[in-house]
């Protein structure tokens, strides 16, 4: 009550200003009249007693502010008056606003986009129940796995799955899910969407309710169920369904099936994995109806389920690996199917499950970007200190020329604080436009990271929409800017004693030059953080460089890559390889195309295999695993890769024909067998679906890079696309082209449809394929460049600033000295020496610091070391230049001062 | 500290104390808190004025202009229930403070 009284009381105060200073005054001469009278009584003269009251009460005014200073209301009008007087300044000066409002933004805008990226791919947790308690499970390690892993996540195979599921007592409840691309048909247009195969209790395990309708439950996910019901996501159903609520109980056509959709996700849950979104989701089950080839439900070699469990209520993950450790050996064997190699089954059995926590779910994007985000946070970090020493400055300069009215107001009775506290109310106009300017800047730069990060055939799908955590990180980051570059300033202006302040002329007292000292510091700072950002951009720009001249080994552009589905025309398995070469014969003979060849594996997809191989006569312990790919005839040539010895595939390699391989030289060297292996013989383990097998090797190419650009040459063994004993209805083909893209694949689609209208073709660009394998050292590139501009910029700024003001300073100085003889180019000179000692000295303090933050990227170079010398020089070079460059338009009006105005003045 | 201020400290609760008695304007309290701890204690209006405000503020006495006895007008100061509860509470823990010293000096 109490509280609310002095609230009602002050707000009323404020709206009868005029009436209470009145009361107060009246209550003031009220009070000196009795006294003037009691002392009349006493027996004082007039004068005496009027007197004697006047010096009892003291200044009027002083009381009267004692008084006020009781209540609140008065500290609401101070902060609101001086709130004004800011934004009052801000607007008289409408370019100093302007450099300080897009210097701040710029600063709090990189720092909160790069923030919000890393907290919705990092620091966030799933939408779902308790994600705290989930948990990833997979396998401890993989010595000796073999088989065929799905996803970019740890995986388990379904009998696996199956036996977790049934059998485990560790969790206390457990899902399974794997990504995939499903073809809706909507009219007669077949589209690919991003589908996600779920157990039966994925979504009550999640706590994820229903939108509409309803969602699967384990009677959904049993075996033989077929091609029952899906689920859709929102999105999904907002813009493919147009959000008719209607849709649910309505069919589907997926992957030729027509099927009943059951229900709709709650709009922002995403599934499980961060960085994608799903569209489709179907049960585990019903995977071998929705694909006609390949049925991985009873397999041990199809590696495709990520499995998570949910910690037992008070359990721990210590006592959940325990129970995991004792599961496994019953797990494993349970799980072997007759796919598994023989001669892998030891290993198989050994193998040992494990469980990591997962509240944030899983995400590739996590995993690949967490460490360059931060590294991108540090770097806008350091660009915000340089704005803010910039803005230092500034309002260093502003509060210099108002020393004389704080000394007034101090020698009349003004504390510090209550300056000090002025000072800042008075930038935080300033500060709120910048904050608020960066907010939005945040955004529309958060958008082009994520445009930026998403590559062809893999939209990423990220929820940017700020959080509390991004929006409490900018308030922070905005209050530190605060107080960074208020404080200081403020304290200067407060420091000088009045009477220094006060003496006549300019002020160019002692307390200048320690003014003077501050602001070189701060500049030197400033160069010295942007010694570091320039270098680190030279740094990455060089690894990009260098990733993309990298000799490969095959040529990469100019190359486009067909796939191509014909299981739509059901080809019996004997007749496959036949219509495949029939394919790939067309393709060869669409005009403009010079070579066409089958591939298994794409270089630099990602996607690799390997296997055990030793030479014919030894034993298996001699051998080594080289990685595998398998080629048409006429794959190197369309590759531009060299065959150093023997020959390529031909027509003669048949399924019955005795079985050839080429290999690298890397192979060769690891064979050690000589540097022509060609007419030598080797024997391959046995794969999941093959025996052991022997191969001559009939050919030798050089090195060609496999999986990544960065990888030392590997030893690949290719096999011949031709001889494959069990070939299914996919192709890739790779065409070398000169042709513009659309008329190339037009006429690809022409010939393909020639053969049959069945046939579904989809086509992806090599080059565009390695560029987006670069996406992450793409992406350093760009923003530590960008950032290293900011930064130059912005030191410009600052040294500009800092020499204009040496040489207003010295104005007097300099028309003596020119007075006295020195030219022009003389004083030039000078000026520009200074600001070269400024630089050297920032660039000197920065090394270290270069040396150790460059130390930290180290491993995301390549090509180039963290203490390349080239590097450092060239910034330092930059710097230099950058500084001289700044300097020279204060250096000009230096040179051009006429001594005889310069004397006059004071 | 002047050589007539009253005990740092005490000044509310010696005002909640004159007015318990009547209520009276600002140069009245002044007057009565030197006459009665005879002239011990004089309160100047830089510190009294900027009292009765704060305890106005904390609700512990209410405000009213009126006539005073010499027919002028005058802000009378009243003690308020809340403001007498104060009292009580203040001159308790003060004579309590008092005791204590007072053993300590006699021991």
């Amino acid at each position: 009550m109490r509280l609310l009284s002095n609230l009602i009381y002050g707000l009323r105060s404020l709206f009868r200003k005029a009436a209470i200073e009145s009361e107060m005054d009246e209550e003031l001469r009220g009070f000196v009249d009795a006294s003037t009278a009691d002392k009349l009584h006493r027996g004082m003269t007039p004068d005496q007693a009027i007197r004697a009251a006047r010096v009892e009460m003291g200044s009027a005014n002083a009381v009267k502010h004692h008084i006020r200073s009781a209540a609140w209301e008065t500290k609401v009008e101070i902060f609101w008056r001086d709130l004004c007087y800011g934004v009052r300044m801000l607007l008289r000066s409408p370019g100093f606003t302007a450099v300080a409002v897009l210097t701040l933004a710029l600063g709090i805008g990189a720092n909160t986009a790069i923030f919000q990226l890393l907290d919705a791919v990092r620091l966030r947790s799933l939408p779902v129940r308790n994600p705290g308690e989930l948990t990833l499970v997979h396998l401890a390690d993989l010595q000796g796995w073999r088989g065929h892993q799905d996803t970019a996540y740890p995986a388990l195979t379904n009998p696996l799955w199956e036996f977790v599921r049934d059998h485990q007592h560790v969790f206390s409840q457990v899902l399974a899910w794997s990504p995939t691309n499903l073809g809706i048909t909507v009219g007669d247009h077949q589209r690919l969407v991003q589908g996600l195969w779920v157990s039966g209790d994925f979504f009550n395990v999640l706590g994820v309710r229903p939108a509409l309708g309803r969602l699967f439950t384990s009677s959904d996910d049993r075996p033989g169920c077929g091609a029952s019901g899906v689920v859709v996501s929102y999105t999904f159903w907002q813009s493919q369904l147009g959000g008719n609520p209607q849709a649910i109980g309505s069919t589907l056509t997926v992957g030729g099936h027509a099927v009943p959709i059951l229900g709709v996700t709650p709009n922002g849950f995403t599934g499980p994995e961060v960085g994608h979104s799903f569209d489709v989701a179907a049960p585990i089950c019903s995977q071998s109806a929705y694909w006609t080839e390949g049925n991985w439900l009873d397999s041990s070699t199809d590696w495709w389920l990520t499995v998570m469990g949910r910690l037992q209520p008070g359990g721990s993950l210590s006592m959940a690996n325990a129970g995991l450790e004792s599961l496994s050996p019953a797990a494993f064997a349970a799980s072997l199917r007759k796919d598994y190699p023989a001669e892998n089954l030891r290993d198989y059995l050994h193998f040992r499950l494990v469980a990591d926590p997962a509240p944030g779910g899983v995400s590739w994007l996590r995993d690949k970007y967490e460490s360059p985000l931060w590294m991108l946070l540090g770097l806008a970090g350091f660009v915000l200190l340089i704005a803010c020493a910039n803005l230092a400055n500034l309002m260093l300069a502003r509060g210099s020329a108002r020393v004389r009215e704080f000394a007034v107001r101090l020698s009349l009775g003004a504390t510090k604080g209550r300056l000090i506290c002025q000072l800042l109310w008075e930038s935080f106009p300033l500060l709120l436009l910048g904050a608020a300017s960066g907010l939005l800047l945040a955004g529309a730069l958060g958008k082009s990271l994520i445009a930026l990060l998403s590559t062809q055939g893999d939209s990423l799908f990220v929820d940017l929409h700020p959080d509390w955590r991004v929006l409490g990180f900018t308030a922070m980051l905005a209050t530190f800017t605060a107080l960074l570059f208020g404080l200081i300033p403020a304290f200067r202006a407060t420091r000088l004693a009045p009477s220094e302040a006060m003496k006549s002329g300019s002020p160019r007292a002692g307390g200048m030059r320690e003014s003077n000292r501050l602001r070189r510091g701060l500049v030197i700072t400033q160069v010295a953080l942007s010694l570091v950002l320039v270098t680190g951009a030279v740094l990455f720009a060089r690894t990009l460089a260098n990733l993309l001249t990298v000799d490969a080994g095959f040529r990469e552009d100019n190359i486009l890559i067909t796939s191509l589905d014909l299981s739509q025309l059901d080809i019996p398995v004997a007749r496959r390889l036949a219509v495949k070469k029939e394919i790939v014969d067309r393709l060869h003979d669409v005009p403009g195309v010079e070579a066409a060849s089958q591939v298994g594996i794409v270089p630099l997809s990602g996607s690799s295999t390997s296997n055990r191989v030793w030479a014919e006569g030894e034993d298996r312990q001699s051998g080594f695993d080289p990685n595998f790919n398998w080629t048409g005839n006429g794959y190197f040539k369309t590759l531009g890769t060299p065959i150093l010895a023997g020959r390529d595939f031909d027509q003669h390699d048949t399924p019955n024909s005795p079985m050839v391989a080429m290999v690298n030289q890397e192979f060769a060297r690891r064979l050690g067998k000589g540097a022509n292996p060609v007419g030598l013989r080797i024997r391959r383990e046995a794969a999941p679906h093959e025996p052991e097998t022997v191969f001559e090797i009939v050919g030798l190419v050089k090195n060609s890079k496999y999986r990544d650009l960065r990888e030392q040459f590997v030893p690949i063994v290719y096999l011949a696309s031709s001889q494959d004993q069990d070939p299914n209805p996919f192709e890739q083909v790779m065409l070398h082209s000169a042709l513009p893209l659309p008329i190339l694949t037009s006429r690809i689609k022409l010939a393909i449809a020639g053969k049959s209208p069945q046939i579904s073709v989809d086509f992806r660009v090599f080059k565009t394929q390695i560029r987006d394998s670069l996406l992450s050292e793409r992406l350093m590139a760009a923003l530590s460049g960008f950032l290293g501009i900011l930064a130059a910029l912005l030191t410009a700024v600052g040294l500009y600033g800092v020499i204009s003001f040496l040489v207003t300073q010295r104005t007097h100085e300099i028309g003596i000295r020119m007075a006295l003889g020195a030219g022009k180019r003389q004083v030039l000179s000078s000026i520009l020496r200074e600001t070269l000692m400024l630089t050297l000295l920032g660039i000197g303090v920065g090394l270290p610091i270069t040396f150790s933050v460059t130390r930290l990227i180290a491993s995301m170079l390549f090509g180039i070391k963290p203490s390349d010398p080239v590097a450092f020089a060239l910034a330092a070079l930059a710097l230099c230049g950058v500084g001289l460059a700044a300097a020279y338009i204060p250096a000009r009006r230096a040179a051009a001062v006429d001594p005889m105005t310069a004397l006059r003045c004071e | 500290m002047g050589q007539r201020d009253v005990v740092q400290g005490t000044l509310e609760m010696l005002i909640l104390k004159t007015l318990a008695l009547e209520p009276i304007h600002g140069y009245g309290v002044a007057t009565r808190i030197e006459q009665v701890s005879q002239g011990v204690f004089r309160v100047n209006p830089g510190s009294l004025l900027p009292a009765l405000a704060r305890m106005e503020r904390a609700g512990n006495v209410k405000s009213e202009w009126r006539a005073s006895e010499n027919n002028r007008r005058a802000k009378y100061y009243a003690l308020t229930a809340r403001g007498r509860k104060a009292l009580s509470q203040e001159a308790a823990t003060w004579n309590r403070q008092v005791s204590a010293i007072a053993r300590i000096m006699e021991a």
